[in-house]
């Protein structure tokens, strides 16, 4: 039997593992990735000219981080590995890639999606404005640029990702001026025992929350975001919002980082057309798969936080996992023992996935009390009340359907970020269930792809 | 389980059924629409937009000309305009051999009131330089031009409910018949639909109810390959085409006025009638980009943010069935439009509003009457 082919999308934490995983049987999987250097967006590796340390720049997951480069760095040679090339399609077993305006067609046998995750957001008046990032992104141009959003940032949102890129950012001696948490705190004493399944993990985000009070930073949970304020040609220049105790307050800021969580890039499992369900605890939809990462579709694996977002460390073992799948579905021997404490730590993550998402609730009443003018999707520039115009005066109820009629989601982004808070405002409007609304179905390309593109081996202009 | 009648059933909520039910409204007749899914989802939505007269068959013009009327006075009639823009439509030709046929088509085209304008390669280039240089000469239409599928059908649709018909969506029907008087439709979850008259209008879907009334038509179902660009300066105010003999070489596009080019063509890919889905695929799109960039250099600085496909259905002979049943009396049709359908759709529900309430039709359509297909072997009705 010729040697089966193999292919990763996705060269962080899961991709990488997978890789190994795989290399350790004997196979040579192709490694595409977007990015131009391995690391995924956690481990993001700086530009090769940058010299700052491990430590100054993953804090307490230096050696995680530093672990994974060596395991790329060692494998590197031994598979096909193919940066800054994006999947944009796939159709029967193929998976169709562009690496600059060069396409190729990858047949495989299996295919491991480790496609990652991005932030989730909610609109929220103003954030159309210069200044404004996701939580993500202002870390990245951290990470990556050793550049800061603003001067004078205002972190808002929820989730643990608030609080670390916070954190690095005043570590980094940038200007911090708020984190602004709209989860009440309460709730996270309520998710205390699911969150109790991950101790490490919790004493490392209470230690740094403590770290960012002992310096001072004004920390506020239980608020309510009313508008980022700014001028259209200066961009941001405050936020407002309501206290925890029903107060309206501005701070001043020339930047505004914002994430509520992370959403599964999920695009190449769509088109794939792997199935999807509905997750209640954080009302959106994750591609279907079994413990080991298996698709609904047979040699489509689905692994890390591109099939649900449990974190780097999570994402390596369901890397592993999935590349152990594969081996065992291709017919190699997997011991069982290999496997199962994979499985169980991961289940522990699940749990404690569970408990975070109960601790800093994804804030979907805020949706319903969008003020019309307030933009939804920023590609297109669609305000919160022609959307809600789609749905009332067109019967738009069903998101793909809105999304005809709106324009919500059809631009360069193609809704995803937008699209979990589209949902949330139509199912307001239209009175009814958000899984009811359904997902936007995914169409290729995944992300825009240059009509110069040309056949491989051909080029184009 | 309720029991619904009106004057006229109509089975299948695309373009004509929409465009029917609205025009069978303003001559007072009640009105039944039925629609499997949503109103205009399939090939109504998803087709490139194009509202073009030139190329098509001779003896539709009539038909097209009659629909482009109605185009100009879409705000007046349903309230809203679905974007459509009478901004031109240039059709060009790579090989000199098409010259004569362009030539010979404007020729013949006038004696049923459109008016083409023959360019030399030159004249192409100073009215439109977007164009590429393998473009020898070109035929352009000047009040042909294009519109928002998305939007245009659901606007009929609406319009019509407004008007009184009795809209029902998510309703597949599972069976249609006629017992003494009227025909009985009869949706999956048991709802029955009753009315002395019938349109079926269900596009990929009619032949299945053609069928029941001993009526097969060899109908087949493709999905249109269509993809959208990042919005770019609005400079390409006509739809251009290719007029080709080469498959390969059938590619349009516009560009609407935020900016977006909408283009598609080139070979059609498979579709799923039972499943109600179609998919785009990339090998097509790959396939496409080249003659894009051949027809307008300058969109190879572009990207494509968007493909899609959906259920188109396709005769052999490359013309709709429209027309009274050549067997059932009460009994009339409409689907099967071979991919051009969008620009006709105002007028095809106007012409079988006017056919179902007069019994008759100012607008030649015999050429696509159902008994053209009588020879085909009979398959048996389904029960």
């Amino acid at each position: 039997m010729a040697s089966p082919r193999i292919v990763i999308v996705g060269a962080g934490p899961a991709g990488v593992r997978a890789a190994e995983t795989l290399l350790a049987a004997g196979l040579r999987p192709i490694l595409v990735d977007e990015g131009r250097r391995d690391g995924g967006q956690i481990y993001r590796r700086q530009p090769d000219n940058f010299r700052r340390s491990y430590a100054a720049l993953y804090g307490t997951e230096a050696s995680s981080a530093e672990n994974l480069h060596r395991a790329f760095d060692a494998l590197r040679n031994a598979v096909d590995y193919r940066p800054e090339t994006l999947a944009w399609a796939i159709s029967d077993k193929r998976l169709h890639v562009v690496t600059g305006a060069w396409s190729d067609v990858l047949d495989f046998d299996a295919l491991i999606i480790a496609s990652g995750a991005t932030d989730r957001l909610m609109p929220v008046r103003g954030w159309n404005m210069a200044g404004v990032y996701s939580l993500g992104g202002a870390q990245i141009a951290l990470k990556s640029q050793a550049c800061a959003i603003g001067r004078r940032v205002v972190f808002m949102g929820t989730g643990p990702l608030l609080y670390l890129v916070a954190a690095q950012y005043k570590k980094a001696g940038a200007g911090v001026a708020a984190v602004l948490d709209t989860s009440p705190f309460r709730l996270r004493l309520k998710a205390l025992p699911r969150l109790m399944a991950r101790p490490e993990v919790l004493a490392k985000g209470l230690a740094l929350t403590w770290a960012l009070k002992r310096s001072g930073i004004d920390i506020q949970t239980g608020i309510e975001p009313l508008e980022i304020e700014g001028q259209r040609e200066n961009g941001v220049e405050g936020i407002r919002y309501r206290t925890r105790r029903g107060k309206t307050r501005v701070i001043p800021c020339d930047a505004v980082a914002l994430g509520y969580h992370l959403r599964p890039e999920t695009q190449l499992a769509d088109l794939a057309r792997c199935e999807f369900r509905f997750d209640s605890g954080t009302r959106q939809f994750f591609p279907v798969k079994d413990e080991d990462g298996r698709s609904s579709i047979p040699g489509i694996y689905l692994s890390g936080d591109g099939a649900i977002p449990l974190g780097a460390d999570g994402a390596e073992l369901a890397g592993r996992l999935a590349a152990l799948a594969v081996l065992a579905d291709l017919g190699h021997a997997v011991p069982e023992s290999a496997r199962s404490g994979l499985r169980r730590s991961l289940r522990a993550m699940e749990r404690f996935r569970r408990g975070l998402a109960a601790a800093f609730p994804w804030p979907a009443h805020f949706a319903a009390a969008l003020g019309g003018d307030t933009v939804v999707c920023r590609c297109e520039n669609i305000t919160t009340g022609e959307l809600r115009a789609a749905v009332t005066e067109k019967g738009g109820v069903e998101l793909n359907r809105a999304k005809a009629f709106s324009r919500v989601g059809m631009g360069r982004c193609q809704g995803r970020y937008c699209g979990h808070a589209a949902a949330e405002i139509i199912a307001a409007a239209a009175k009814i269930p958000v899984e009811e609304v359904g997902r936007l179905r995914a169409q290729a390309p995944v992300k825009p792809l240059p009509i110069a593109t040309g056949d491989h081996g051909v080029g184009a202009a | 389980m309720k029991r619904f009648q009106a004057d006229v059933v109509i089975v299948g909520g695309g373009f004509m059924g929409a465009a029917a039910a609205f025009f069978l409204r303003r001559r007072g007749r009640s009105v039944i629409l039925l629609e499997q899914g949503l109103i205009g989802q399939q090939a109504s939505g998803v087709n490139f937009g194009n509202v073009r007269r030139q190329g098509r068959f001779l003896p539709q013009l009539p038909l097209a000309n009659r629909s482009r009327e109605i185009w100009g006075r879409l705000k007046e009639l349903v309230g809203e305009d679905a974007e459509f823009l009478p901004t031109g439509h240039i059709r060009v030709c790579y090989d000199p051999n098409q010259i004569g046929v362009i030539e010979s088509y404007a020729e013949k085209a006038k004696d049923y009131g459109l008016d083409l304008e023959i360019l030399s390669a030159k004249a192409v280039r100073l009215r439109f330089p977007f164009i590429g240089p393998e473009a020898i000469a070109g035929s352009y239409s000047p009040h042909d031009g294009h519109a928002n599928p998305r939007l245009a059908a659901p606007a009929f649709g609406r319009a019509a409910r407004r008007a009184g018909a009795q809209l029902f969506e998510n309703t597949e029907i599972v069976s249609i018949g006629k017992t003494g008087e009227d025909f009985e439709a009869v949706s999956s979850d048991g709802r029955k639909f009753f009315a002395p008259a019938a349109l079926i209008t269900a596009g990929a879907w009619g032949g299945l109810l053609s069928q029941q009334f001993e009526e097969p038509v060899p109908i087949a179902a493709h999905g249109p390959q269509m993809a959208v660009t990042e919005p770019l300066p609005y400079r390409i105010t006509p739809v251009v085409g290719v007029a080709t003999k080469i498959p390969e070489e059938v590619v349009y596009l516009r560009q609407v006025e935020r900016g977006n080019v909408v283009f598609g063509g080139g070979i059609r890919g498979p579709a799923f009638p039972d499943i109600r889905r179609a998919y785009a695929l990339p090998e097509r799109l790959l396939a496409q980009v080249p003659q894009i960039r051949r027809l307008v250099p300058a969109l190879a600085n572009a990207r494509i943010i968007r493909s899609w496909s959906g259920i188109e259905s396709y005769l052999p002979d490359d013309i709709p069935i429209m027309g009274p049943s050549a067997r059932v009396s009460g009994l009339y049709y409409a689907f099967g439009f071979c991919g051009h359908g969008f620009q006709l759709g105002p007028g095809v529900g106007d012409v079988m509003a006017e056919l179902i309430d007069r019994g008759t039709t100012a607008t030649p359509i015999a050429p696509f009457h159902i008994g053209r297909f009588a020879t085909q072997t009979a398959i048996p009705a389904l029960t």
